[in-house]
C-alpha cells in the first residue's frame, strides 16, 4: 500500500556540508501491516517520518499511496485533492505535551480537525464525533473539557492518537510514539494500539529506537544506520537471528527480563558513536565500528541483498555476511571465542 | 519631560500555558492582587474619567473660554487649578488635555500594535526572504532616535491630532514587531504547529487560532508600556509646537505656554506636568502588574523579580 522507493533527503548545513539525513532509503508497507523502523538517534527515523507525512519534500525518491506518487503534482495543494491526500497518511509525535496546543481544550483540538475537513456537519454531529473519538482511545466524554495540561503523559498520547484518527486515515506513523511513556503507560497505549489496528484496519510505521518494544508490534522490522536501510526481514528473523552485525548489536542492547538467561547472553554491543552524518564514512557505513569489518568494507557500500531461505523477504546489506551465509549473530560469537583464546 | 529618550521594549514575557480560563477580568482581578498593579487601575481609572469630564462641557469653564479679568489667578473654589494668561481654566484645560493626550495614544499605539504584531508574526512565521525585508524595514525605522523620527514625520504630514498618531505609529510599530517576532519564531518551530500542519489545518487559521493566541502575552504588556511613551511622545510634539494647535487644550502645549510664567504663576506648570506624569506612572504600574499576572512563573507559587526597565532601545531579540 505504501511503498517507498530510493527517498534521500539531504539538508545543507552552514559549515558543515551537506547532511545525508537519508540515502537512498527503500521499503513498502502493505495494508494493515506494521513496520516497525528502528535505529540510533540520527539514523534518519524521523526524517523519514517527516518525509512521509509530507511535512517536508525529499531530494530524490518517491513515495507511492496504493500506486500513486504522493509528491506529484507540485507541493501539497491547498485543493481538495491534496487535502484528502494529506489525510491518508497522518503522524502521532512523540512528545504528547508539544503536540497540543496549550491553549486549546481536547474538543477544540479534536473538533477543529473535524471543522477543517468537514467530516461534520453541525455542531450536534461534532460532539458525538469527538465523544466517539475519546471513547476510540479509552477516554471519557469529560476529557473534552479539559486542557492539555489537565492530563497525564499518557492521556495526551491518547488525544494525540483520537486527533490523528479524527481524519479516518489509512496508515498512522508512530514517530517515537511511547518513548516519552512511562513504562506502565506504555503497555496500555501499546494495546490501545493493537485494538486500533485491529478494528479500524490500520496500517502503522512504528518507529523507535527500542528494538525490543518495536518486536511487540512490528510484523517486519527495518533496521536503519545513518540513512540507509541496513537490514529488512519478519520481525522474528530480525529481531532473534539477525543478520547485520548492527542490527545483532542492537538486539543484544536489548535486555531479557530472566536475570539467569541475561547474564548467560553474549554482550555483543559495539563501540562509539554514529559518525557525523555530513561526513559519512566511505564504503559500509557501518565498517568503522563493526568488529567483523574487512578491507572490501571501507571501499564498496554493500547493497541490500536478499538473505536466508528465498520468499522470507529478509534482506541485508553487508559484505561479511553474504559471503559467509551466515547470520552476523553467529558470526560474532565466533569471532569472539577466537580473540578471547588468544 | 525626556522625551528624547528612547522607547522602551517590554522584558520578554514567557507564554506559557493557560491556568484554566483566562478571561479579562479574570486577568484584571490578578493584576489587582499586586499592590502595583492596582494603583495603576486606580489611577487609569480617575485619569479617565478626568478625561471624559474635561469634554463633557458639565464643566463650569470650557477649556478655550476666555475670561480676560481673571488672568492668572491661583487655584481657588471657583477655579480649582487657577487660570493662566488668558484667564482660561486650567482645570477644564488639564482635564481636555489628558482626553487629547489619551486619545492621541490610544489610537495610535493600537493601530502600531496591529500593523507592527501583524509584521512581527509574519516574519517569525514565515522566516526567508520575508524576515529579511521586514527586518531590514524595522532596523531602518530602528536607526532614527524616535522623537526625531516622529518630529520629521509631523514636520512632512503637518500638525494635527491625526498626524500626530499617524507619526506615533509609525515609530512603535517597529517595537511591536520585534517584540511579536520572538515569540512567534518558538511558536512557530514548536510541535503543535507542525501537528496542525500534518493535519491539514490551513496556514492563515493556523496563525490566528495558534500562533497570535500563545503571543499575545508580552504584546499586551507592550502595549501599556508603549502607551505611557506615547503620552510623552505627544506631549513633546506639542511642546514643540507640532503636536495639538492652539487654543485646543493640550498638556505638552499647556507646559510650554507655562514656562515663562513659572516663576509668577506657578499653579500653569504644575498641574498639566502632573497629569503627564500621573499618566506614565499609571501606564507603568499597569504595565507591571499586567505583566506578573500573564507571568505563567507566577502561577507556580514564586514571585518574579521585578526587572528594571530597559531605558535603552537595544537591538534585542
Amino acid at each position: 500500500m505504501i511503498e517507498v522507493r530510493d527517498l534521500v533527503k539531504h539538508y545543507r548545513t552552514r559549515g558543515r556540508g551537506t547532511v545525508h539525513a537519508l540515502d537512498g532509503v527503500s521499503f513498502s508497507v502493505g495494508r494493515g501491516e506494521t513496520l516497525g523502523l528502528v535505529g540510533e538517534s540520527g539514523c534518519g527515523k524521523s526524517t523519514a517520518a517527516r518525509l512521509l507525512v509530507q511535512l517536508e519534500r525529499p531530494t530524490s525518491g518517491q513515495i507511492l499511496l496504493d500506486g500513486r506518487d504522493l509528491l506529484a503534482g507540485g507541493h501539497r495543494s491547498r485543493s481538495g485533492r491534496g487535502r484528502r491526500r494529506s489525510r491518508t497518511i497522518q503522524l502521532v509525535f512523540q512528545d504528547p505535551y508539544a503536540s497540543l496546543d496549550p491553549r486549546q481544550r481536547v474538543g477544540d483540538a479534536l473538533g477543529e480537525v473535524l471543522t477543517v475537513h468537514r467530516l461534520v456537519s453541525d455542531a450536534a454531529g461534532r460532539r458525538r464525533r469527538i465523544g466517539e473519538l475519546l471513547e476510540m482511545v479509552g477516554l471519557p466524554a469529560g476529557t473534552a473539557d479539559r486542557y492539555p495540561h489537565q492530563l497525564s503523559g499518557g492521556q495526551r498520547q491518547r488525544i494525540g492518537i483520537a486527533r490523528a484518527l479524527a481524519v479516518e486515515p489509512a496508515v498512522l506513523v508512530l514517530d517515537e510514539a511511547l518513548s516519552a511513556l512511562d513504562v506502565s503507560v506504555r503497555a496500555e497505549v501499546m494495546n490501545l494500539l493493537a485494538r486500533l489496528r485491529r478494528e479500524l484496519g490500520l496500517t502503522y510505521i512504528f518507529i523507535s529506537h527500542d528494538l525490543g518494544m518495536v518486536r511487540h508490534i512490528a510484523d517486519r522490522i527495518a533496521v536503519m544506520y545513518l540513512g540507509q536501510v541496513v537490514e529488512i526481514g519478519s520481525w522474528d528473523t530480525v529481531s532473534d537471528a539477525p543478520a547485520h552485525p548492527y542490527t545483532a548489536a542492537l538486539n543484544s542492547a536489548v535486555p531479557v527480563a530472566d536475570p539467569v538467561v541475561e547474564a548467560a547472553r553474549p554482550a555483543l554491543t559495539v563501540r562509539g558513536e554514529v559518525p557525523d552524518a555530513a561526513r559519512p564514512p566511505g564504503g559500509c557505513r557501518f565498517h568503522p565500528r563493526c568488529p567483523l569489518a574487512q578491507p572490501i568494507c571501507s571501499s564498496v557500500n554493500p547493497a541490500l541483498e536478499p538473505f536466508g531461505p528465498a520468499g522470507t523477504g529478509h534482506r541485508v546489506s553487508c559484505h561479511v555476511v553474504e559471503s559467509a551465509q551466515r547470520p552476523a549473530s553467529d558470526l560474532l560469537l565466533a569471532h569472539r571465542q577466537e580473540h578471547s583464546g588468544e | 519631560m525626556s522625551t528624547s529618550a528612547p522607547p522602551p521594549i517590554a522584558e520578554p514575557v514567557e507564554s506559557g500555558p493557560p491556568t484554566g480560563r483566562r478571561s479579562p477580568t479574570a486577568l484584571l482581578r490578578r493584576v489587582w492582587r499586586d499592590p502595583g498593579g492596582r494603583i495603576g487601575i486606580v489611577l487609569m481609572v480617575l485619569m479617565i474619567l478626568l478625561a471624559l469630564l474635561g469634554v463633557s462641557g458639565l464643566l463650569p469653564h470650557g477649556p478655550i473660554d476666555q475670561a480676560p479679568q481673571d488672568r492668572l489667578q491661583g487655584p481657588s473654589g471657583r477655579y480649582w487649578f487657577g487660570t493662566d494668561q488668558f484667564g482660561r481654566d486650567i482645570a477644564a484645560r488639564t482635564f481636555a488635555g489628558i482626553f487629547t493626550s489619551l486619545r492621541v495614544s490610544v489610537v495610535s499605539v493600537l493601530a502600531a500594535a496591529v500593523i507592527g504584531t501583524f509584521l512581527g508574526v509574519l516574519a517569525g512565521f514565515l522566516g526567508g526572504w520575508v524576515d529579511q525585508v521586514i527586518g531590514r524595514l524595522i532596523d531602518i525605522l530602528f536607526a532614527f532616535p524616535a522623537i526625531l523620527l516622529a518630529l520629521a514625520l509631523v514636520s512632512a504630514l503637518g500638525s494635527g491630532w491625526v498626524n500626530t498618531a499617524i507619526a506615533i505609529t509609525v515609530v512603535y510599530a517597529p517595537i511591536f514587531a520585534r517584540v511579536a517576532r520572538g515569540p512567534t519564531l518558538s511558536v512557530a518551530g514548536s510541535e503543535y504547529i507542525r501537528a496542525g500542519r500534518v493535519l491539514g489545518i490551513p496556514t492563515s487559521r493556523l496563525l490566528l487560532r495558534h500562533v497570535l493566541p500563545n503571543v499575545a502575552a508580552p504584546i499586551v504588556v507592550q502595549v501599556t508600556l508603549a502607551l505611557s511613551w506615547a503620552i510623552l511622545t505627544e506631549s513633546a510634539l506639542s511642546f514643540l509646537g507640532l503636536g495639538t494647535q492652539a487654543p485646543d487644550a493640550s498638556l505638552g502645549l499647556m507646559v510650554s505656554d507655562a514656562r515663562n510664567l513659572v516663576s509668577t504663576a506657578w499653579w500653569t506648570l504644575v498641574f498639566p506636568a502632573a497629569a503627564i506624569v500621573l499618566l506614565v506612572i499609571g501606564l507603568n504600574l499597569l504595565g507591571d502588574g499586567l505583566r506578573s499576572a500573564l507571568d505563567p512563573r507566577q502561577t507556580s507559587g514564586t514571585r518574579p523579580r521585578r526587572q528594571r526597565l530597559t531605558g535603552t532601545r537595544g537591538r534585542t531579540s
